[in-house]
């Protein structure tokens, strides 16, 4: 089981490396607020976020990384009722940088 | 900052297509228009299929064709009900589209969205980039009158501002001119962008010069979710995505890479992507709770238009032409005010709205407006059982083995009412004239 579950997590990751961004160093734009247990809406983030930003520690409370953040606000949307989380666009000019889109 | 001194005519927050379509026609008729994106360069942050919809923005720039980046006009359309190891299709492929105006195209939203940028500096527009909108201003009785930036100290001054800013709407959302999105009324999807050379995309999909393919799937695809695949043509690569509902991706724990991973490996889809280079990932979230999730789109100095307005047609995956139709039409609400000099209030701005529904937008969103809630409640049916059925009612009829087409139609109608009653089936069919009427 834990096979299928780090098999795609590490996937993204790689995925994620073709990717621009532009990291504003310090002042990550998205912020768990301290907790001791996750709701279920923010535990569902450890597998919602499409770059898989969250993940949970072994004392049980989400964490999330937003280097590699997309941007696509699923987790604030998610987590709205809960208020767990701390949103704001990446300063502008910072974040990710689509050449495609 | 001396050149902000004297109040604007307009702003407009965000430099997608709706904010393009608002910033181009107002500065062309002459306003003072300040546009503030927050990407390096506009489409930086944007993502679409992406298919345009020539009508829409032939309205606005009627020469795009000369100059706008283009990759393949859409001669072919592909709808495709799938279950996992098969796909029924239904293909529309006509020369009548190989016309002298296209009627759509495929683009590269990061790209389009420069040039559509350019264009709008070409007519006049201050546009500023690399610089976040914080929030709205207003004055004491409430009226909005300018913004303040994460770039600016002080803030800038207009007399009316369109909020451009796409699905997220953080702006409006937090001066509380509207509700948070809702998780039920917003999908979220993956894309990626696979290069290959153009004459492989061209033997692969039976193509020659600019011409295009364009593939909607939908069936056990997305897992018993509300949601829908793609893959399109471009010109040196092909665009492939997935997207469902957040509230049922919360509910099922399917993580959307793995989605997209098992899309691109579906049999049908495999080998259309053989040997492709995948040179980026995207996800962004599609407005889908249509009609009934418009919020209130004007007030005493503000519109909305585009994405923030929840402007999209999700049966027709059309966005961006209700984008900039709703940006056209909000700019030119502006300049006739403008021209007539009269206040942007509450009551002066609803003609925007009263415009709006005489327009094909608000029209095509009304006519569907029990489409979300019907395959919400129905999904298992729509994005499991009828997919299944489709595809175990295609095989029986086609595989030759001996047995008679009497009994195979017997078998075929029977496995139908076995697994889902024909009450079931009639009710669902029911369902689906009234909320497509
Ligand atoms: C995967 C996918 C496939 C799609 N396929 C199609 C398709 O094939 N055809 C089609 O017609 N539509 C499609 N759509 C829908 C279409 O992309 C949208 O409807 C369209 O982009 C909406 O345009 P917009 O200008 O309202 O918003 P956006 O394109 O999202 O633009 C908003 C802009 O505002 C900026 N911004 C936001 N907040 C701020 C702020 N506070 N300060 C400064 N700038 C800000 C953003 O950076 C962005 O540039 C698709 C969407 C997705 C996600
Ligand atoms: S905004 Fe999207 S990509 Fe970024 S952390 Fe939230 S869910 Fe993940």
């Amino acid at each position: 089981m834990s096979d299928v579950m780090t098999a795609p997590r590490a996937k993204v990751e790689e995925k994620l490396f073709q990717n621009r961004y532009l990291v504003d160093a310090g002042r990550p734009h998205i912020k768990v607020k301290a907790h001791t247990t996750p709701s279920a809406s923010l535990l569902a983030m450890t597998t919602l976020c499409p770059a898989g930003c969250y993940t949970q520690t072994e004392s049980g409370q989400v964490e999330v990384a937003a280097d590699g953040c997309l941007e696509c606000g699923t987790c604030r949307i998610v987590t709205r009722k809960t208020g767990e989380i701390e949103w704001n666009y990446p300063r502008g000019g910072f974040g990710v940088l689509y050449k495609f889109g | 900052m001396g050149e902000f001194n004297k109040p604007f005519d307009a702003i407009v927050v965000g430099a997608g297509p709706s904010g393009n379509a608002a910033a181009y026609v107002m500065a062309k008729e002459g306003l003072n228009v300040l546009q503030i994106e927050r990407g390096e360069y506009a489409g930086s942050k944007n993502v679409q299929g992406a298919i345009l919809y020539a009508d829409a923005l032939e309205q606005i720039i009627p020469e795009f064709r000369d100059e706008a980046p283009l990759e393949r006009h859409v001669i072919e359309q592909r709808m495709w009900t799938m279950d996992d190891k098969s796909h029924t299709g239904m293909h529309y492929r006509s020369d009548d589209f190989n016309e002298e105006k296209p009627n759509r195209y495929t683009i590269l939203r990061a790209q389009f969205d420069k040039w559509f940028s350019s264009k709008v500096k070409e007519a006049g527009a201050l546009v500023l980039y690399e610089t976040t909108v914080t929030e709205l201003v207003r004055d004491l009785s409430g009226k909005v009158i300018g913004v303040r930036t994460d770039r600016q100290g002080s803030p800038i001054m207009a007399n009316v501002v369109v909020l451009a800013e796409g699905v997220n709407g953080l702006v409006g959302q937090r001066s509380g001119l509207r509700d948070e999105v809702a998780p039920e009324s917003v999908a979220l999807a993956v894309k990626e962008m696979h290069f290959l050379p153009r004459e492989t995309i061209e033997a692969r999909f039976n193509l020659s010069g600019n011409e295009g393919v364009v593939i909607e799937a939908m069936g056990t695809i997305t897992k018993g979710m509300t949601g829908t695949g793609f893959l399109y043509t471009n010109e040196e690569s092909i665009s492939v995505g997935i997207g469902c509902i957040v509230s049922d991706f919360a509910e099922t724990n399917v993580t959307p890479n793995e989605l997209l991973e098992a899309f691109k490996n579906h049999p049908s889809i495999k080998p259309l992507l053989a040997d492709s280079e995948c040179k980026e990932y995207a996800a962004h979230l599609i407005p889908e709770g249509g009609y009934k999730a418009i919020p209130q789109l004007t007030g005493a100095g503000w519109i909305v238009v585009g994405d923030a307005g929840q402007f999209v047609n999700a049966v027709h995956r059309e966005g961006s032409n209700l984008a900039m139709t709703t940006g056209r039409v909000a700019a030119e609400t502006v300049v006739s005010l403008t021209r007539k000099r009269e206040e942007m209030t509450a009551a002066n701005l609803a003609e925007y709205e009263k415009r709006l529904a005489q327009s094909f937008v608000m029209k095509d969103l009304k006519k569907y407006k029990g489409i979300p809630e019907l395959l919400h409640k129905n999904k298992g049916n729509f994005f499991g059982t009828y997919p299944r059925l489709l595809s175990q009612a295609m095989q029986t009829w086609f595989r030759v083995d001996g047995i008679d087409k009497v009994s195979k139609e017997k078998a075929i109608f029977r496995n139908f009412r076995e697994t889902r009653s024909l009450w079931g089936m009639m009710g669902d069919a029911f369902r689906v004239v009234r909320a497509w009427r």
